[in-house]
């Protein structure tokens, strides 16, 4: 099959897009839109030495809203034919109750931005190239050291193409092609049994495997299963911790992330209201959320609203400069839409979402870092975490941590989580390394995943709460 | 209503000789309201079906589905699960589930006046409620969403060993988020009512739920790292129940990944303790007649007065196992295979309300919500970490708010240390079911 290419998605004829509109319009209503989905994926999973199960799936379908003032109507359809999407644009038009909403004429014109060119997509390797990947990462795994009792591995892609028209005439369309690996290994010893992961995820084709070895990914896997089998329980308290690089993203994309997300900002449900121009980082800290960032898991051409991303930068040297929107709520402060659109499919509507998101590198060197660090944590590895926006108040994992002392990395720990609060963690880092790392994810919004990435450069944070079950 | 199984048995129909086929079909509508300072936010109109096909041939598993209800496109799905089976691992244990004839229990899950009821009452519902709780305190700053939701799911599995089954259920609730405010202290609390029909629902307790979950946590402060009694609210009891009966999956056991491996006739918990997963209960909303194979489902006992007594299976698991499937299947939805999971599981209440237990603890912390449950608890190690909120407990009575800490332990001694299991049963959305409950020698970490 031929590779993923620049030609239009033709999903849905665009005349037949404007009739559509018209209709959703046809009862009243300031603003329409139909996204129309095409999503192929296949997944494959090996557990036990043995590869259980191939997986592949399709879904079309179209999702038409409808925004009558600050309402909106949305219904969605597997039917994309024009009767299934006159239906659904009927059902989505439901909200404009007052009627009288006249002709509404649209005429749509294509956008054309640069569409990301997919070297080898999903479609071009055979199933059993997939599967020989899996195989190789459970040898690779298992042959890390004979604690190793049990592997899993599971390896996904996905090709989802989107058309995306609106009544203000815009036409825009995108194919993503995304693939992603992961591995997790359990170990056993004296104490009991330990687990390590690790994952590869990026925006590309099966060529992402040429840069990221999975032997390497389940390799790192197994170490750090068999390194926590010597682990000790976390201690509890507060503590300086150092963030390795690339292992702490999700720490910012919780902790002040979501709350930088317009929805919340103009419910007045994120502590970051109001507060554009205010100092509320320590001195240093730049935080960006950028769609157009290389091929990491969060990036985007187009938004699921029809709109490029772009670089946003969100705090600047401790300074908070921007929130990131997307349609409804840019409309509604009369301004632009920063690209943050984004829905997990076509049964869902779009909202502010982070692509990827990121602290840019400072000056220090890592490992003085390190050796400024008489006594705390450092983290390798963090994994999910949550976050009240209203509170800034959250919580993360850490999956690969050890303890600091005089300057050196000491005796690994169990999983345990460390608390804290956005704005307050982010007052507190006191330190920046010259290095930087991103790492794929996927975050949780009103019930819809959607993938992001995240990036940090090595930092410290001067405390933070460690909620282990060990005295200090 | 759509003909599932008239659907599923056409597929079927197209299975060759040498291969067992299931054909999975789902279908459900969805009405979602949400409102905002007294006008509709959104409102959606959802309907989601597709088909997922499974093909076992020579010992190898391969699935696919579609999302849709179409004939040709449901044959094609077979058609590239069976190309998909050609790659998997021939394993002796792969093969569907065969009728074991067990009787399912008969239950009444459709409730008929789901599908009359008007959209501008479902609105009037988000609408009230967000009225109440606005005007529940002074101290409410914000209601951030009011929802209403409703819907109905229909399924049908055929399958090549003879099983041929079809359920539907409707179900309904109402959410509210608020944002209490007080100089420059913030904090949320969320309330909600489940049903299966709108008369089911408690719009009162909802509303009441979400001002003082939010109003009591005002003034908040961290608290003093501590080893005290920790007494979880109902729904984080919940939480922890669903958290545990991964641990207690036969495939988690049989694949030398579970903490309980082996222990089956042990005591793993204080002798009051008693947990089941009992699916055939009307009044649990993770009721069902079938399991996600189309076997019978039935109440399988999983610690019985602290000693360990069961695992939950899938056909899958259970032959690994060398053991029969208890009915316990699950998935999520059409685009997956089976998995094992609990679907109705509730510990064996006590005699005290949750008033009766802070009474007796004197001394501890109630725990009203628990956050960070998927990124500090490994159902491996047993190893427990949680961010938490909520009251101090001081000589029996409810003390100062607090928040920013968490609690900790390992799953093992959490069973070991109860000390009261309340009798206050809530049956709530989801696998579990809450109940008040106290655990002593729990680590919390705060300043």
């Amino acid at each position: 099959m031929a590779p993923a290419d620049s030609s239009p998605v033709d999903l849905v004829e665009a005349p037949v897009l404007e009739r559509v509109l018209h209709q959703a319009l046809r009862r009243g209503g300031d603003f329409a839109e139909v996204f129309v989905e095409d999503r192929s994926s296949s997944s494959i999973f090996l557990d036990d030495r043995k590869v259980e199960e191939l997986s592949s799936g399709r879904d079309r379908g179209a999702g038409i809203r409808v925004v009558v003032g600050e309402t909106t109507g949305f219904a969605h359809t597997a039917d994309l034919s024009e009767t299934g999407l006159l239906n659904a644009a009927e059902a989505a038009a439901a909200v404009a109750r007052e009627g009288g909403g006249g002709v509404h004429e649209v005429a749509l014109s294509r956008q054309q931005p640069q569409r990301r060119q997919v070297t080898t997509p999903p479609n071009a390797v055979s199933k059993s190239d997939k599967v020989d990947l899996l195989l190789r990462a459970d040898e690779s795994s298992r042959s890390a050291g004979a604690a190793v009792v049990q592997v899993s591995a599971g390896y996904g892609d996905s090709r989802r193409r989107i058309l995306v028209a609106n009544s203000e005439g815009l036409l825009a369309d995108d194919d993503r092609v995304r693939t992603r690996f992961f591995v997790t290994c359990v170990a056993s010893g004296d104490g009991g049994m330990q687990t390590g992961s690790e994952s590869i995820a990026y925006t590309l084709g099966f060529d992402m495997f040429d840069d990221h070895p999975v032997e390497e990914a389940a390799k790192k896997a197994a170490d750090r299963a068999i390194t926590k089998l010597k682990a000790r329980p976390a201690p509890s308290g507060v503590l300086p911790v150092v963030l390795k690089r690339g292992s702490g993203g999700f720490l910012f994309h919780e902790a002040c992330g979501h709350g930088l997300e317009a929805d919340h900002i103009l419910k007045d449900s994120s502590v970051y209201t109001g507060r554009v121009g205010q100092m509320v980082a320590s001195p240093g800290v730049t935080l960006v959320d950028d769609g157009t960032f290389g091929a990491n898991w969060g990036a985007l051409v187009i938004d699921d609203e029809g709109r490029p991303t772009q670089r946003n930068v969100l705090i600047q040297d401790g300074v908070l400069t921007e929130y990131m929107w997307d349609y409804l709520r840019a409309r509604k402060e009369g301004r632009a839409s920063s690209g943050n659109g984004r829905r997990q499919s076509y049964e869902d509507l779009p909202m502010v979402r982070m692509t990827n998101t990121y602290l840019l590198a400072g000056e220090e060197d890592p490992d003085e870092i390190l050796a400024q660090t008489p006594k705390g944590i450092y983290v390798a590895q963090l994994g999910g975490g949550q976050v009240n926006t209203a509170t800034g108040d959250f919580v993360f994992g850490m999956t690969e941590a050890y303890l600091v002392e005089n300057g050196r990395i000491a005796e690994p720990l169990r999983n345990a989580n460390l608390i804290g609060n956005g704005p307050d963690v982010l007052s507190k880092i006191d330190a920046i390394g010259n290095d930087f790392e991103m790492s794929p994810g996927t975050c949780g919004k009103d019930g819809q995943n959607v993938p992001v990435g995240c990036g940090q450069p090595t930092m410290r944070v001067s405390g933070i709460t460690i909620g282990g079950t060990a005295s200090g | 209503m759509a003909d599932l199984l008239g659907l599923a048995r056409q597929v079927l129909e197209q299975a060759k000789a040498d291969e067992e086929v299931e054909v999975y079909v789902a279908h459900g509508r969805e009405t979602s309201i949400r409102v905002f300072e007294g006008e509709i936010e959104e409102l959606t109109t959802a309907e989601s079906a597709g088909v997922g096909v499974r093909v076992i041939s020579g010992g190898r598993q391969g699935f696919s589905y579609v999302g849709a209800l179409e004939p040709t496109a449901a044959a094609e799905a077979l058609v590239e699960a069976r190309d998909n089976a050609r790659f998997a691992t021939t394993d002796e244990y792969a093969g569907l589930a065969s009728p074991d004839g067990v009787e399912p229990p008969v239950l009444d899950l459709w409730r008929e006046d789901l599908a009359s009821f008007p959209t501008d009452d479902k609105v009037g519902l988000a609408l009230e409620l967000e009225r109440r709780v606005r005007d529940g305190d002074s101290r409410i700053r914000q209601v951030v969403s009011s929802d209403y939701v409703d819907g109905y799911g229909e399924t049908a599995i055929a399958t090549s060993r003879g099983i041929e089954v079809s359920s539907r259920q409707t179900g309904c609730y109402l959410f509210v988020h608020a944002v209490a405010g007080d100089g420059d202290d913030t904090q949320t609390g969320f309330g909600y009512s489940v049903g299966r029909s709108p008369v089911d629902l408690d719009l009162e307790a909802a509303a009441t739920d979400a001002v003082d979950r939010a109003t009591r946590l005002l003034g908040a402060k961290k608290a003093k790292s501590a080893r005290l009694t920790a007494v979880l609210d109902r729904r984080v009891t919940a939480t922890l129940l669903g958290i545990l009966s991964g641990t207690l999956s036969g495939e988690e056991v049989v694949k030398g990944r579970s903490l309980f491996a082996g222990r089956i006739g042990e005591k793993v918990g204080v002798d009051g303790l008693t947990l089941v997963d009992d699916p055939t209960n009307p009044l649990a909303y993770g009721a069902s007649e079938h399991d996600a194979e189309g076997l019978a489902c039935r109440r399988n006992s999983l610690i019985s007065g602290g000693e360990l007594t069961g695992f939950l299976y899938n056909t899958y698991a259970a032959r690994l196992a060398g053991t029969a499937s208890t009915g316990s299947a699950v998935r999520g939805g059409f685009r997956t295979t089976p998995g094992v999971g609990a679907q109705a599981l509730s510990l064996e209440p006590g005699t005290q309300d949750q008033t009766e237990i802070i009474a007796q603890v004197g001394d501890g912390f109630l725990v009203q919500s628990i956050t960070g449950v998927h990124s500090g608890v490994n159902r491996v190690s047993g190893d427990f970490s949680v961010g938490a909120e909520g009251l101090m407990i001081r000589s029996g009575e409810l003390a100062e708010p607090v928040r920013e800490v968490t609690i900790a332990s390992t799953i093992q001694r959490m069973l070991q240390h109860v000390v009261a299991v309340g009798s206050d049963i809530e049956w709530l959305p989801g696998a579990a079911t809450g109940v008040t409950l106290a655990i002593d020698d729990v680590a919390l970490s705060g300043s």
